[in-house]
């Protein structure tokens, strides 16, 4: 289950940038998932939660976007959605056609909340 | 707990060499340290704010891979990613094509499975510089684990490291090791729509080599589709079809990776 070593690799990121920037914790992640990324975000949510155990993102709230895939025929120029590689143009039916997003897979925020003064 | 030292580090990925009992290494990052702070039960109204990164998930083993490619390419070393589900034949590949390229090109490997050193003993037996890694419960290999295997190896200059993944058509997609080229082996025992199952691997892949064709008249297996279905995926996949076992098709492959490395 290659989502657990992404889980863990998440939140090894997000706790050394929680120390980076002094905070108490990290309460909420924003992150980004293309559907052509190959991360199933229920299996994702699933490892997280194991992975932060114990560390300074444990009661984070994970809000994942899932944007739609898009394809660019290199046929006839056509974009269009796409929800699997295999796509082809519904325009000259050319299977030429090359992914220009759907495939990010982002940290785009984190909500920290500060340490209060002693 | 590690089984070889007694070490306390779980999970970890670790260095072999095949006969060399003494020898391992444990991959990990210097100066990583898994110190956890433990909550205090109840939150305090402290001050939240919103800190917005865009960093890719993959960011640090990106990084580290851009690292290597970029020892690879000062030293003029071309890597070639072996990719398959487990039993596809990449060791098999190995076996063969090495000893027809050792007279033209040094060639070196790196091993990764989860357990045991049987693939790098069945390379040593080549004799060819060989380490294996071994990823415990990890499921592919990633750039620091390469990074770590390729400085115990003594790469020469002008030549070609072979890399065989962990047997895993899924996730070893996603780690870029710095290689300079994905190789995806499927063989005919498998689907023939096994491309439109993981098209991921099929999409990032460079070259698709069909193994174990001497096995076509057995099996129900259709490689022209195949291979369709392998190009709906990635027009740009090259593709061929081998018998590791027989050597067919092995001559065509390795015209192709003389004059690719020529061309390096
Ligand atoms: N018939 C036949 N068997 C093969 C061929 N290539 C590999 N094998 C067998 O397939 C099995 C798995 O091969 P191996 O190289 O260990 O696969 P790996 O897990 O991908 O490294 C072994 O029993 C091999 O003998 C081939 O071209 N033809
Ligand atoms: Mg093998
Ligand atoms: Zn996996
Ligand atoms: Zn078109
Ligand atoms: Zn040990
Ligand atoms: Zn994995």
């Amino acid at each position: 289950m290659h989502e657990m070593s992404i889980a863990l690799s998440i939140v090894e990121t997000l706790e050394a940038k929680a120390r980076e920037e002094g905070a108490g914790r990290i309460s909420g992640i924003d992150l980004v998932i293309g559907k052509l990324a190959g991360i199933e975000p229920e299996s994702l949510k699933f490892c997280f939660s194991a992975a932060a155990k114990g560390t300074l993102v444990e009661e984070a709230v994970l809000v994942i976007e899932e944007p739609e895939g898009l394809g660019e025929c290199g046929e006839c120029g056509r974009k269009f959605p796409v929800s699997f590689y295999y796509a082809e143009c519904p325009g000259c039916r050319s299977l030429r056609v090359k992914i220009v997003s759907g495939e990010e897979f982002l940290i785009q925020s984190i909500t920290i909340e500060d340490q209060e003064g002693e | 707990m590690c089984d070889t030292c007694g070490c306390s580090s779980e999970g970890g990925a670790v260095l072999r060499k095949p006969g060399l009992n003494d020898y391992h290494v444990h991959i990990s990052e210097s100066g990583h340290t898994h110190e956890h702070t433990h909550e205090h039960g109840h939150h305090h109204q402290g001050k939240s704010r919103t800190l917005v990164l865009e960093q890719d998930v993959l960011h640090k083993n990106n990084l580290l891979a851009e690292r290597n490619r970029g020892y690879f390419e000062a030293r003029n070393i071309f890597v070639l990613n072996f990719l398959s589900s487990p039993g596809s034949g990449k060791t098999s590949f190995l076996e063969k094509i090495i000893p027809a390229l050792q007279h033209l090109v040094p060639v070196a490997v790196i091993e990764g499975d989860q357990q045991t050193t049987n693939d790098a003993e069945r390379i040593q037996a080549l004799g060819v510089p060989v380490i294996q890694i071994n990823t415990g419960s990890g499921c592919h290999l990633d750039a620091l684990m390469v990074n770590s295997a390729f400085k115990e190896l003594e790469l020469q200059n002008n030549s070609l490291l072979c890399i065989e993944n962990v047997g895993n058509l899924v996730c070893p997609a996603m780690f870029d090791l710095g290689e300079a080229l994905k190789v995806v082996i499927i063989s005919v025992t498998e689907g023939d729509d096994k491309p439109l199952k993981y098209p991921n691997m099929f999409h990032e892949a460079d070259l698709c080599i069909l193994n174990k064709i001497d096995l076509l008249p057995f099996v129900d297996f259709d490689a022209g589709k195949c291979r369709e279905n392998a190009m709906r995926v990635n027009h740009h996949l090259e593709w061929f079809e081998v018998s590791a076992k027989t050597g067919e098709g092995l001559d065509v492959w390795q015209e192709w990776i003389k004059n690719k490395l020529k061309q390096h």
